[in-house]
């Protein structure tokens, strides 16, 4: 196709400079998208309110309502819920907020004018990706100021955690949003966007053991909600804020990292693919 | 220069539409609603595929299209309008710097006349404000080639008096127009051709002034006669109006001669094609 531009009528183009006016790349592109997404977030207060209060008050909820020792793993319960929290919020944060952001602007159409750009797709993602990691980055931090202040919660004590912190924290991040932008094409509308990214969040969450600790639960849940990225990202943030102790607790009375890591990346691979498969611009009446 | 050369065919919704626009031309497009008209400029904005047929816009195929080749190309669309918590300025702002060779933020929101809006947010703004916004962004990037699919909805006189004098600034400047409106008055004032499209077909193409036979048209001479309002059609309106002035000696009341509006050749034509159905 380019070639093909070269020889195409350019005598009387509007542009006299011909085709010396070089596009701007995807990255920075993606940066630009990010800066506009973040500011938009931001100025959305209600949203804003919601999404960052939301977790802290869950956290606040049920760490206090249930603050017992728990026998043999050194932790009280408030401890669990924080880590539990920390992984929920992430997911609100990134798959949530995006499938319902996207939804909308699909439905009010952005999407459309922002495909008639010259722009390339994958700039639109990286900039929900940098949204996503300032306000997940956000969020987190928030939690954590809470969990520290109020629940006991200990900031990780060697470089080994940080970096876990940090894994834990980036890949499950990605994961989520892909999985958010793959889900937003199944909204009708904007209205209906609500209701059907947060619904199967919310039971991903029961079964994630965010809610209900890992142990109570039947064998089945355990099993569906091993197959998604929440349980591992919770699992993930325990082993980072929880003593070794509190490992008895786990499913396999191990943190288990290395499968921690083995499906969130798993997801963030696949993620992508359902991403690249599945991602529409146009509305359903949009035809 | 070789001109802008567009045609295709067989489409659901569009059945054999063949169309040439010209590079530099403000081109309309007429047509009652789902006569495929929204289908056609979707195919040549490259938003919508084709069955079947050949089109190429700026030589490119749009279905193929580029970033170069989006960036050659401005849409204003039906129904859109701008949303989201940036103010007119940064949105602006924000879409300028996709293209390689962008407007003069500052000019372009006094052409739409929206200087003094410029620190508000798009939220906050009229529905005819925000529609100039959708004008301000489509026009940003210095397109070679604008659509415009009923650009004015929802402006006042004033508004679209004033929207008329940029898109005529904008032909001046070399800019090709794709203008569809359902506003007879808005295409006759802009478009240098137009096209009628009924059924997917273009069933009249050419001058706004000569359309469908319209100016050799029979003109309608009517008074005002003793006994009511007379009407009388006829292809020799002086000969009439001379008649007439020697049977009232002197002025004739409330004497008026008409040709067919663009609006009479464009139901006239619509009408045909029903019962040609």
């Amino acid at each position: 196709m380019t070639q093909t531009l070269v020889g195409a009528p350019a005598a009387g183009r509007l542009h006299p400079g011909g085709e010396g006016g070089k596009l701007p790349g995807a990255f920075r592109l993606g940066l630009l998208r990010g800066g506009v997404e973040i500011k938009q977030f931001f100025r959305a207060k209600e949203a804003v309110v919601f999404t960052f209060a939301l977790p802290i008050v869950m956290m606040t909820m049920f760490a206090s309502i249930f603050h017992d020792k728990i026998q043999g793993a050194g932790i009280t319960v408030s401890q669990l819920y924080v880590a539990a929290m920390l992984g929920a919020g992430l997911m609100s944060t990134s798959f949530q907020n995006i499938g319902i952001g996207i939804a909308t602007e699909r439905d009010e159409g952005n999407l459309r004018r922002l495909r008639a750009m010259p722009m390339p797709r994958s700039a639109y993602f990286f900039g929900k990706l940098w949204l996503v990691l300032v306000t997940g980055v956000a969020e987190t931090a928030l939690l954590l100021a809470v969990g520290v202040a109020f629940f006991d919660l200990k900031l990780p004590s060697t470089p080994g955690k940080w970096f876990t912190l940090a894994w834990v924290l980036l890949l499950g991040m990605i994961a989520c949003s892909l999985l958010g932008i793959a889900m937003s094409s199944v909204p009708r509308d904007a209205k209906s966007a609500t209701p059907i990214m947060v619904l199967p969040f919310l039971v991903l969450q029961f079964i994630s053991g965010v809610y209900i600790s890992i142990n109570s639960m039947s064998g089945w849940m355990v099993k569906v909600g091993s197959f998604f990225p929440l349980k591992w990202m919770c699992q993930g943030f325990r082993a980072v804020f929880l003593p070794d102790r509190a490992k008895v607790l786990e499913q396999g009375g191990d943190w288990e990292l290395g499968r921690v890591a083995l499906v969130l990346g798993a997801w963030c691979i696949g993620g992508l693919i359902l991403c690249l498969t599945t991602f529409r611009w146009k509305g359903r009446r949009d035809g | 220069m070789r001109g802008l050369r567009k045609a295709y065919k067989d489409h659901v919704a569009v059945n054999g539409l063949d169309l040439d626009i010209r590079r530099g031309e403000i081109f309309g497009i007429l047509g009652p609603n789902g006569a495929g008209k929204s289908t056609t400029v979707e195919i040549l904005e490259g938003h919508r595929s084709r069955d079947g047929g050949e089109v190429e816009v700026l030589g490119e195929d749009p279905g193929r299209a580029s970033r170069q080749w989006k960036s050659w190309i401005g849409i204003v669309w039906q129904n859109e309008v701008v949303s989201g918590e940036l103010t007119v300025a940064e949105t602006v702002r924000h879409y300028a710097q996709y293209f390689p060779d962008p407007r003069d933020l500052e000019e372009i929101l006094h052409v739409v006349g929206l200087t003094e809006k410029a620190g508000a947010r798009v939220t906050g703004l009229s529905g005819g404000q925000r529609r100039r916004v959708d004008v301000a962004v489509g026009v940003i990037g210095r397109p070679e080639l604008l659509f415009l699919d009923e650009p004015t909805t929802g402006f006042d006189p004033a508004a679209r008096r004033q929207f008329w004098d940029l898109i005529r600034s904008l032909a001046d400047d070399g800019t090709t127009i794709v203008l569809t409106s359902h506003y007879l008055d808005e295409v006759e004032a802009l478009a240098d051709r137009l096209a009628v499209v009924v059924g997917g077909k273009v069933v009249a193409e050419g001058d706004p002034a000569t359309l469908g036979g319209r100016a050799s048209a029979q003109a309608t001479v009517s008074w005002l006669a003793p006994e009511g309002p007379r009407e009388y059609r006829t292809d020799t309106p002086t000969g009439v109006i001379n008649d007439l002035a020697a049977h009232f000696r002197g002025e004739i009341p409330e004497l008026t001669v008409s040709r067919p509006s663009l609006e009479d050749i464009y139901l006239g034509l619509i009408k045909e094609q029903e019962t040609a159905a």
